[in-house]
C-alpha cells in the first residue's frame, strides 16, 4: 500500500510538466507512463509515445524491428520499484524550479527541496578539518603548505600511505583501505566502551544504502513460501522497499506505534513474524535507529527485545545507525546493536548474526556526495565471509575520497592536537543547531490544528500526521491518487515547499502523513514551516465545505 | 535459552546453504585467490618470513597509480579546490583550475561536492560529456539527457544488464559476451542470473572479432534461451586488440538484424598504440551507417576516469550514454538509479576534467599535454616491449597488444603439468600463475578467469609498471617459464 505511485499521480504530474515545456518532453525523465488519467495528460504522452513509435520502429529487412528493450520486456523486479525519496514528486519540484529559471511565474520565487537529508545543499558548511585532510590526500603537494594544520597533515599522510602508489587514485583493496579499517574499529570500540571490534570485520561501502543493498542480495534465496521474508519498519525508509522490490524478496512489514511516540513493538514483531511464516521465511529483520522518516530513538530496553526475539527466531539483524550522531531529545541516547548485544552475555554475543551500517552523509558532516560508509558484519559464517568478499571484489572498491572522508569521521582530532578546538566548535554548532531545529519544528507543526507530530528525538526529520479532509481524499481518489500525494503536489504547487507524502514511506491506512527535512536554516525552517501551516489551514478550509 | 527452554539455538541464519545461490555463481579471477594469496604472502614479507624475492609485483589489475604512475597535475588541482574551496584565494593555482572548480561547484547543491547530486549525475557535467562526445565522434550529436554519471564503468555496465534480465527458463535473457572476457561481465550475469552466451575471438587472427562466430553463437543460444544483449570490449580486455572499422559495422548490422541491444565497453578509448590502429566508437559508427541504423539500434556505450592517461580508478567516476533507449526504460532506469542517490560527486568532477581538459592558450595546458603524452608513449612503448621480450621465449606467443593495458599470452603447458594441475583440483593456468607467485613474487591472472579456448592457456598481465620494472618482471617471467617447461617435460 506504500507502493503508491499511482498512474493517474504521474499524469497529474506529466500534465503539470507538459503545461511549463510543451516541446521538451525528452528532457523530462521519470513520467513517461502509459497513462490512464485525465484526458488532456494523456493525449500530450499519446502524442510523444506515438511519434516515438514511430520513430523507432521502422523496416529492416523487410520487418518490423522492435526496441529490444521495452516496458514488456524490461526486467519485471526494475519495474517493481519504487523510491519516493526521488520520485514523482521530487522530478515535478526540479521542473518548477527549470521553469522558474526560465522566467516564468509562480505564487513563490523558489522551489524548496525539504525532500531529502542533503545537509549541504541546505546550505550546512562542511567541517574544516575533513575537507582539509581529503583536499591534502588529493593534491598531497599541499603537504608543503603552511595554512594546513599539521593534525590534518598527520591524517593525510597515514591515509595515503595506505593507499597504492600513495595515491587517492588507485584502486584500494575491496573491503577498504586497511588503516581505515582499522581506525573504525578502534572508533567503535571507544563507541561501544570497549566491547571488541575486529577490523577484519569491518567494510567500506559507497555510503550506507550499498552496505544494505550487498547484505540483503547474500540473504535473499528460495523459490515461494520459502523464499526469503525481510522484516521492515513502517514507516520506512524506502531504499529497503525497493531494494527487496528489485531482488524480489519478500517485504514484510511491522508497524511502529505511532502514538508510542514510533516506538516498536515486540508485540508487532510476533504478530508481523507469524503472519508472514504463513508465506515466505521471515530470516532477516531491518531495524532504523534513529528511525528514518520517524525521528524515535529506541530505548536500550526496546533494542534487548528486539535483539532477543531475532535470537528467538533465528533471524539476521541489520541495524541502520546511520544517524548515530543525530540525537536530541534531552533523555534519548543513542545504543549500538553491537553494544547492547554484548551486555545481553556471550550467549547472545557469539551467536546474533548482526550487521550495522554508518555512513559520512548524516551525522554532523552531512557530506553525502562523498558516498562514505561502513558496516561492520558480526558472526558471519566465514564461508559467507568470503562469498561477500568475493561479491565486492567484482565492484573492485568503494570511492576513495569517501573511505578518506570516513576515515576522519571516526578519528577526529583529540583535545590535544592543534585543529580540536575549531573542529569541536564546528561540530557542536551543527548539531546543536540541529536541536534546535528538531524542537522548532515539532512545535510549529503542532501548533496547526489537523497536523500532530510527534517529537523529532533523534535523526533529520520530522513525520508529523496530517487530517485530509473526506472531500479531499475523495477528489483524490477520483484522481487515482494517494491523499497526501495529492496533498504533497498541493503543496508544491502553491509553495514551492517539496516533502515526500507518507504513502511513499508506508503508514497505517487510512493514516496521511508527510516527510520533511529539519536541515533547512532556522530563519528558512520557519518560514518554511509558517508556509506550511497557512497552507494546510486553507487546504482545510476549501475542502470541508467552508469555502 | 530460548522460549521452551530446551532447544539449543538453531545454527547461523545465514550459511553457503542457505544463501542467495546466485551469489555463490559468481567469479571474479581478478581479484581473486591469487591476489588474495598475493596480499598474504606480502604480509608474510613484512613479517620476515624468507622468500625467493623481496616484493610482490601485482600486474593483476590495470592499477595505474599503484604501479607508480603519477596523476595529472591539473586534474588534481581543480579536485582540491572542489574539496577545499577555501584553496581558490590560493595563488599557486592557476586561474584554469579555478575557474573549472567554479563551474563544478557553482552546478552543486549549496555548492558543495558533499551534497548529493541528481541522480543521473550533475547537470553541467552531463553537457560537458556530451559535448565531449560531440567533438570525438566528429559532431555527431550527443544529448546531455542520454548520459547518466556512474560509480566506474561497472556500475553502469551491471545497470543496463540489470535492466536487460528478464524471463525464465527458455525465455530467459541470453548475454553475448566475448571470449576471452573482462570477468565483470561474466560476474554480473551469474548475480542476475542471465545466461552467458560466449563468442570466441580469434587468436590466431589477433584476438579480432568473427562474424560467422557471433552468428554461430547466436544460434546456439536460441536453443536454450533468449539472446538479446552483445556485449563488446573494444579496445579489448583481457585481449588488446582495437576493432577495426568495418569490424564494427558488421557487429552493429548483426544487431540490428538480430535485435540486439548494443553494449560497447569503450573504457580503453585513448590507449591505441599500435600502428595502423584507430579507435572508432560505436556511437560514431552507428550514425554514420545512416538513420536505418542510428534511429533504430539501441546502444549503451561506457567510459570511466580510470584507464586511459588518467589512470584514477579511486575516484570511481565514469559515465554511460544510452541511445534509442524506449522513453519508458529510461524512466525506469531513472529511477533504478535514483535508489543509490548519486555516483560519487568527486568522481564526477573528475569526470569532468577528462571531458573538458585544458584547451590550448589556457596556463596549464602545456604541462596537461606534456604529463598525457609522456603517460601515453610509455604506455606504447612497454606495450611493444612487452609483446617482444614476450615473443622470445619458447612456448610462449603473444599477439601485439595493440591498445588497453594488457598482454594475454598464450602459454603451452607441458602434459605433466596439466596432470599436476588436474590432481589438485586447480585450472593448469592457475597452477603455473600460483607457481609463479611463489617462486617470483609476480602477480597475474591465469586465462582460466577470462575464458579461454578448451586446451589452451594464457595469462593476462598489465603493462603498466614502469619500464625498468617491467623488463625485469618480463626476464623474470620468461627464467620461470623455462625453469617449469624444464621441470615437467
Amino acid at each position: 500500500m506504500y507502493r503508491l505511485q499511482s498512474l493517474a499521480a504521474r499524469s497529474l504530474i506529466a500534465g503539470a510538466l507538459d503545461q511549463f515545456t510543451p516541446l521538451k518532453v525528452t528532457s523530462i525523465t521519470g513520467v513517461r507512463h502509459k497513462s490512464q488519467g485525465p484526458s488532456v495528460e494523456k493525449r500530450g504522452q499519446m502524442r510523444f509515445i506515438t511519434a516515438e513509435a514511430k520513430a523507432s520502429a521502422g523496416r529492416l529487412d523487410g520487418k518490423i524491428r522492435e526496441k529490444t528493450l521495452t516496458m514488456d520486456t524490461l526486467n519485471p523486479q526494475v519495474k517493481a520499484v519504487e523510491y519516493a525519496v526521488r520520485g514523482p514528486i521530487v522530478i515535478k519540484a526540479g521542473e518548477i524550479e527549470r521553469y522558474l529559471e526560465e522566467g516564468g511565474t509562480k505564487p513563490f520565487s523558489e522551489v524548496i527541496k525539504a525532500n531529502i537529508g542533503d545537509a549541504h545543499a541546505m546550505g550546512q558548511q562542511p567541517i574544516t578539518f575533513l575537507r582539509q585532510v581529503v583536499a591534502l590526500c588529493t593534491f598531497p603537494e599541499l603537504m608543503d603548505s603552511p595554512s594546513f594544520p599539521e593534525d590534518a597533515k598527520l591524517r593525510a599522510r597515514r591515509i595515503l600511505q595506505g593507499c597504492g602508489g600513495h595515491s587517492l587514485g588507485a584502486y584500494s583493496a575491496s573491503p577498504g583501505v586497511e588503516c581505515i579499517r582499522k581506525d573504525i574499529a578502534a572508533y567503535i570500540e571507544k563507541r561501544d566502551e570497549g566491547v571488541p571490534s575486529d577490523w577484519e570485520n569491518i567494510y567500506l561501502t559507497t555510503g550506507a544504502s550499498d552496505g544494505i543493498m550487498t547484505i540483503l542480495r547474500l540473504l535473499v534465496s528460495g523459490k515461494d513460501s520459502s523464499r526469503t521474508g525481510v522484516m521492515i519498519p513502517i514507516p520506512q525508509y524506502p531504499l529497503y522497499s525497493a531494494a527487496l522490490s528489485e531482488m524480489d524478496a519478500v517485504q514484510v512489514n511491522y508497524y511502529l506505534d505511532e502514538d508510542n511516540c514510533w516506538a516498536l513493538d515486540i508485540n508487532e514483531l510476533h504478530r508481523a513474524y507469524q503472519a508472514a511464516k504463513l508465506h515466505c521465511r521471515p530470516r532477516v529483520i531491518c531495524i532504523i535507529n534513529p528511525g528514518n522518516p520517524t525521528g524515535q530513538v529506541q530505548s536500550k530496553k526496546c533494542i534487548e527485545e528486539v535483539l532477543n526475539f531475532a535470537y528467538e527466531e533465528n533471524l539476521f539483524v541489520l541495524s541502520d545507525e546511520v544517524y548515530q550522531e543525530n540525537v536530541y531529545a534531552p533523555d534519548c541516547q543513542f545504543h549500538s546493536f553491537k553494544k547492547v548485544l554484548y551486555d545481553m552475555g556471550p550467549e547472545y554475543f557469539n551467536n546474533v548474526e548482526l550487521v550495522s551500517f554508518h555512513s559520512s552523509s548524516k551525522g554532523y558532516t552531512g557530506e553525502c556526495g562523498f558516498r562514505g560508509g561502513y558496516m561492520e558484519v558480526i558472526n558471519m559464517d566465514p564461508e559467507v565471509k568470503a562469498q561477500l568478499v568475493k561479491l565486492l571484489s567484482v565492484r573492485l572498491c568503494p570511492p576513495l575520497a569517501g573511505q578518506a572522508a570516513m576515515d576522519v569521521i571516526v578519528n577526529p582530532p583529540q583535545p590535544e592536537e592543534q585543529t580540536f578546538k575549531q573542529f569541536h566548535q564546528e561540530k557542536s554548532s551543527v548539531l546543536g543547531a540541529l536541536a534546535e531545529k528538531a524542537k522548532l519544528t515539532e512545535q510549529i507543526l503542532n501548533a496547526v490544528p489537523g497536523i500532530k507530530c510527534n517529537p523529532v528525538q533523534g535523526a533529520m526529520y520530522a513525520f508529523p500526521r496530517i487530517f485530509i479532509p473526506p472531500k479531499a481524499v475523495e477528489e483524490a481518489k477520483a484522481l487515482g491518487m494517494q491523499p497526501d500525494m495529492f496533498y504533497c503536489l498541493r503543496l508544491l504547487e502553491e509553495t514551492g515547499i517539496c516533502v515526500v507524502p507518507g504513502s511513499g514511506f508506508g503508514q497505517k491506512d487510512g493514516t496521511y502523513h508527510f516527510r520533511m527535512t529539519i536541515l533547512p536554516s532556522i530563519e528558512k525552517l520557519k518560514v518554511l514551516l509558517g508556509k506550511v501551516r497557512d497552507f494546510h489551514i486553507s487546504f482545510l478550509k476549501e475542502y470541508s465545505g467552508l469555502e | 535459552m530460548s522460549e521452551n527452554g530446551a532447544l539449543p539455538r538453531l545454527g547461523k541464519v545465514l550459511t553457503v546453504d542457505t544463501m542467495n545461490p546466485n551469489v555463490k555463481k559468481v567469479d571474479y579471477a581478478v581479484r581473486g585467490p591469487i591476489v588474495q594469496r598475493a596480499v598474504q604472502i606480502e604480509k608474510e614479507l613484512k613479517e620476515g618470513v624468507k622468500k625467493p624475492f623481496e616484493e610482490v609485483i601485482k600486474a593483476n589489475i590495470g592499477d595505474a597509480h599503484a604501479m607508480g604512475q603519477q596523476p595529472i597535475t591539473f586534474f588534481r588541482q581543480v579536485m582540491a579546490l572542489c574539496t577545499y574551496p577555501q584553496l581558490l584565494d590560493d595563488n599557486k593555482f592557476p586561474e584554469d583550475t579555478k575557474s573549472r572548480a567554479r563551474r563544478i561547484l557553482q552546478s552543486c547543491g549549496g555548492n558543495s561536492i558533499g551534497a548529493y547530486t541528481t541522480s543521473q549525475g550533475i547537470d553541467c557535467v552531463r553537457h560537458d560529456v556530451a559535448n565531449y562526445i560531440q567533438r570525438r565522434d566528429g559532431g555527431i550529436p550527443s544529448d546531455p539527457d542520454n548520459i547518466y554519471l556512474t560509480t566506474g564503468a561497472s556500475d553502469g555496465i551491471v545497470t543496463i544488464l540489470k535492466l536487460l534480465t528478464a524471463g525464465e527458463g527458455r525465455t530467459r535473457t541470453g548475454v553475448m559476451i566475448s571470449i576471452p572476457q573482462y570477468p565483470l561481465y561474466s560476474a554480473s550475469i551469474a548475480e542476475l542470473g542471465a545466461v552467458q552466451v560466449n563468442y570466441y575471438l580469434n587468436e590466431e587472427k589477433c584476438w579480432s572479432l568473427d562474424i560467422s562466430e557471433l552468428q554461430r553463437s547466436l544460434q546456439a543460444a536460441r536453443e536454450h534461451c533468449i539472446p538479446r544483449v552483445l556485449c563488446i570490449i573494444n579496445p579489448g580486455n583481457p585481449t588488446g586488440q582495437v576493432q577495426s572499422r568495418q569490424c564494427i559495422e558488421d557487429v552493429i548490422k548483426f544487431a540490428a538484424k538480430e535485435n540486439l541491444f548494443l553494449m560497447a565497453d569503450e573504457v580503453y578509448q585513448d590507449n591505441v598504440y599500435a600502428e595502423g590502429c584507430e579507435f572508432h566508437s560505436f556511437k560514431k559508427v552507428l550514425f554514420e551507417m545512416g538513420p536505418e541504423y542510428s534511429s533504430k539500434v539501441e546502444l549503451a556505450s561506457f567510459h570511466s576516469t580510470s584507464k586511459c592517461y588518467m589512470g584514477e580508478c579511486g575516484f570511481r567516476g565514469g559515465y554511460m550514454e544510452v541511445i534509442n533507449m524506449d522513453p519508458e526504460v529510461k524512466a525506469q532506469l531513472t529511477k533504478l538509479v535514483s535508489v543509490r542517490l548519486c555516483p560519487p560527486a568527486p568522481g564526477q568532477a573528475l569526470m569532468d576534467l577528462v571531458v573538458n581538459s585544458p584547451q590550448p592558450g589556457e596556463p596549464s595546458y602545456q604541462t596537461f599535454i606534456k604529463e598525457r603524452t609522456a603517460i601515453l608513449s610509455a604506455l606504447a612503448e612497454k606495450a611493444k616491449l612487452t609483446e617482444e621480450i614476450l615473443n622470445t621465449v619458447p612456448g610462449i606467443s603473444c599477439n601485439p597488444v595493440q591498445g588497453a593495458m594488457y598482454s594475454f599470452p598464450c602459454i603451452a603447458l607441458p602434459e605433466r603439468a596439466i596432470n599436476a594441475a588436474k590432481a589438485k583440483g586447480q585450472a593448469p593456468d592457475m597452477f603455473y600463475c600460483m607457481k609463479l607467485l611463489e617462486e617470483t613474487g609476480i602477480c597475474l591472472v591465469p586465462g582460466s578467469g577470462f575464458g579461454q579456448r578448451e586446451g589452451t592457456y594464457h595469462f593476462r598481465m598489465t603493462i603498466l609498471p614502469p619500464t625498468d620494472k617491467l623488463k625485469i618482471l618480463l626476464n623474470k617471467l620468461k627464467e620461470f617459464h623455462q625453469k617449469f617447461t624444464q621441470q615437467y617435460s
